[in-house]
């Protein structure tokens, strides 16, 4: 350990947070295809205004570069990856040899998921793995980190990996009153940071992060709120009626359908959508700040990621603090 | 009980083919109960199968017959004859009664008429639902009774997932989100600290992951170890 004087893994992220500053992440959607442009041309946009960027996972199942493969791209481009790792489509076998190699490519965050299930995504007649699920993940991350020791318990000799490491919480999942023990035992698992669903409903946020914080959960791991602007009333719509465990309160909707009033021309209609989301989202940064647990915010602009600087200007969070050294 | 149901007698007919004397094979036990390869199905299906060739005027010679236990050899024994006779045996037990027909007569060409779909229990007239998943190392004690490996989604064992809403799973909302049946059952009976701490992967080998099961009991054998190797 004491190459990293005292950190878990040295990753930008976990300075950043160590040393008390409101963390930023963002997420960095993989294209359906290989082409590392696209990686290099996004992570362009959000180097610099983010601490970190997630790199989904074959996200909602459909099948995109891997969150290692253009992790490393990100990574080598500058911006620090968080590679999104789901239980879905490996085994322990198959995660950990894609950790030990992640790592050798210089990532260092690792956020754990169980995963979208596969029918919802473009190979609904797959197969699907949870070999092993989210919690264990995290244990065996922490495992191959804190013991260097694989999961079947043999030891790492040579390099181990160390990972910070983190988990997701879906505050507005159901049942509702076992969210933030849940949320505790992703603590108790060894999950450095939680980063969680996207939040709309602040009053119930605030309602869960209090017994988040009742319990002392957010002394245990560092929490990053959600969030993301809305990018039309009908995304808004969807998110609250079609996606299982969302939260969209009708006001919202409300106020993105507003937003369009009157507006004939459609390039300024979808202009002033996008503009009210942005506000939208700036506000909500500004709610989960003065929230009692809460280390920062994960930015989920779903393929916006140029609304990413903007937000993060807007809401008072630049410039991005540089660590450097140790 | 073993769920199945009968396969779109397309296919059955396709399965068939050209064969002239077909036995239709019933079974007596699981998939009586639940409606889909019983005495009574049988009889349907080989009316059907007759009318069917007559139709396309073909000539074709269908028999009946249900034994009680389609997955015991003992039960088959008494068929030998009519299995004979046929060109084609079309079984209508679950897979593992297929499978018994096609051991315990070696030459005789055996289908399935039924699509074999898991382990259950009728909710109600008509209605049946997965239960067990046979994954071989039971805790229902430690989750209310209530099994997260043949319930949940995603056979997680720690818990919800972030998509339970309102008590259903993300995939479908006729799917009842096992984790919540779990939790409300523990909270009721005062039982959650069963789920507070956390469980370690599971031990897939006890399951098909460990390859084709089976169970050895000495005690209740008949012959000697050395003789019988199956």
């Amino acid at each position: 350990m004491s190459e990293l004087n005292g950190y878990k893994s040295g990753s930008n992220l976990e300075k950043v947070l160590r040393a008390g500053h409101f963390a930023v992440t963002a997420e960095l959607g993989p294209p359906k295809n290989a082409d590392g442009e696209v990686v290099r041309k996004k992570a362009g946009i959000l180097k610099g205004f983010v601490d970190a960027a997630n790199i989904t996972d074959n996200q909602t199942a459909i099948v995109r570069m891997s969150s290692i493969g253009a992790g490393a791209i990100a990574f080598q481009s500058g911006l620090e990856p968080v590679m999104q790792m789901t239980c879905r489509d490996r085994n322990r076998l198959g995660m950990q040899s894609d950790l030990l190699g992640a790592y050798a490519l210089g990532l260092r965050n690792i956020l754990c998921l169980t995963g979208d299930h596969q029918t919802f995504g473009n190979h609904p007649e797959s197969k699907n793995v949870h070999d092993i699920d989210s919690l264990q993940l995290v244990q065996m991350v922490v495992g191959l980190r804190d013991k260097a020791s694989l999961q079947c318990g043999e030891e790492i000799k040579g390099l181990n990996p160390r990972f910070f490491v983190g988990a997701a919480e879906n505050p507005f999942g159901d049942p509702f009153d076992w969210r933030p023990y849940r949320l505790g035992k992703k603590a108790k698992a060894g999950a450095d940071f939680i980063q969680t669903q996207l939040i709309y409903n602040v009053p119930r946020f605030r309602e869960f992060m209090k017994r988040v914080v009742d319990l002392g959960v957010h002394k245990q791991v560092y929490i990053l709120a959600g969030v993301g602007p809305l990018k039309t009333p009908g995304a808004a719509r969807y998110m609250r009626d079609q996606v299982p465990g969302m939260d969209v309160p009708d006001e919202v909707v409300a106020r993105m359908e507003a937003a369009g009033k009157g507006i004939e021309d459609k390039k300024q209609k979808a202009a002033a959508f996008k503009e009210e989301g942005l506000k939208i989202c700036v506000e909500l940064i500004q709610q989960m700040r003065e929230i009692e647990g809460i280390a920062g915010v994960h930015i989920m602009a779903i393929e916006w990621e140029e609304a990413v600087p903007i937000v993060a200007q807007r809401a008072g969070l630049l410039p991005r603090p540089v660590l450097n050294g140790n | 009980m073993i769920v199945a149901e009968q396969k779109p007698l397309k296919e059955i007919k396709s399965l068939v083919g050209e064969a002239q004397r077909v036995l239709i094979v019933g079974c007596g036990t699981c998939v009586t109960v639940c409606f889909a390869g019983g005495e009574k199905e049988a009889g349907i299906l080989g009316s059907l199968l007759r009318m069917s060739a007559r139709m396309e005027g073909h000539e074709k010679s269908i028999g009946e017959v249900t034994v009680q236990r389609q997955c015991e050899w003992e039960y088959l024994d008494a068929i030998g004859g009519r299995i004979a006779e046929a060109d084609i045996v079309l079984s209508l037990g679950c897979g593992v009664g297929v499978q018994a027909l096609a051991e315990r007569y070696p030459d005789a060409i055996v289908i399935p008429g039924l699509d074999t779909k898991f382990m259950g229990l009728p909710l109600e007239q008509g209605v049946w639902a997965e239960r067990c998943a046979a994954c071989g190392q039971c805790i229902l004690g430690l989750t209310g009774g209530i099994c997260p490996i043949a319930r949940c989604s995603k056979q997680l064992l720690n818990g919800p997932c972030g998509g339970s809403s309102k008590g259903k799973c993300e995939v479908n909302p006729e799917i009842e989100c096992a984790w919540q049946l779990i939790y409300d059952k523990l909270k009721a009976q005062g039982r959650l600290d069963l789920i507070m701490e956390i469980t370690p992967p599971k031990d897939w080998r006890t399951g098909r992951d460990g390859g084709p099961r089976k169970i050895v009991r000495e005690d209740l054998r008949l012959v000697e170890a050395d003789k019988v190797t199956a």
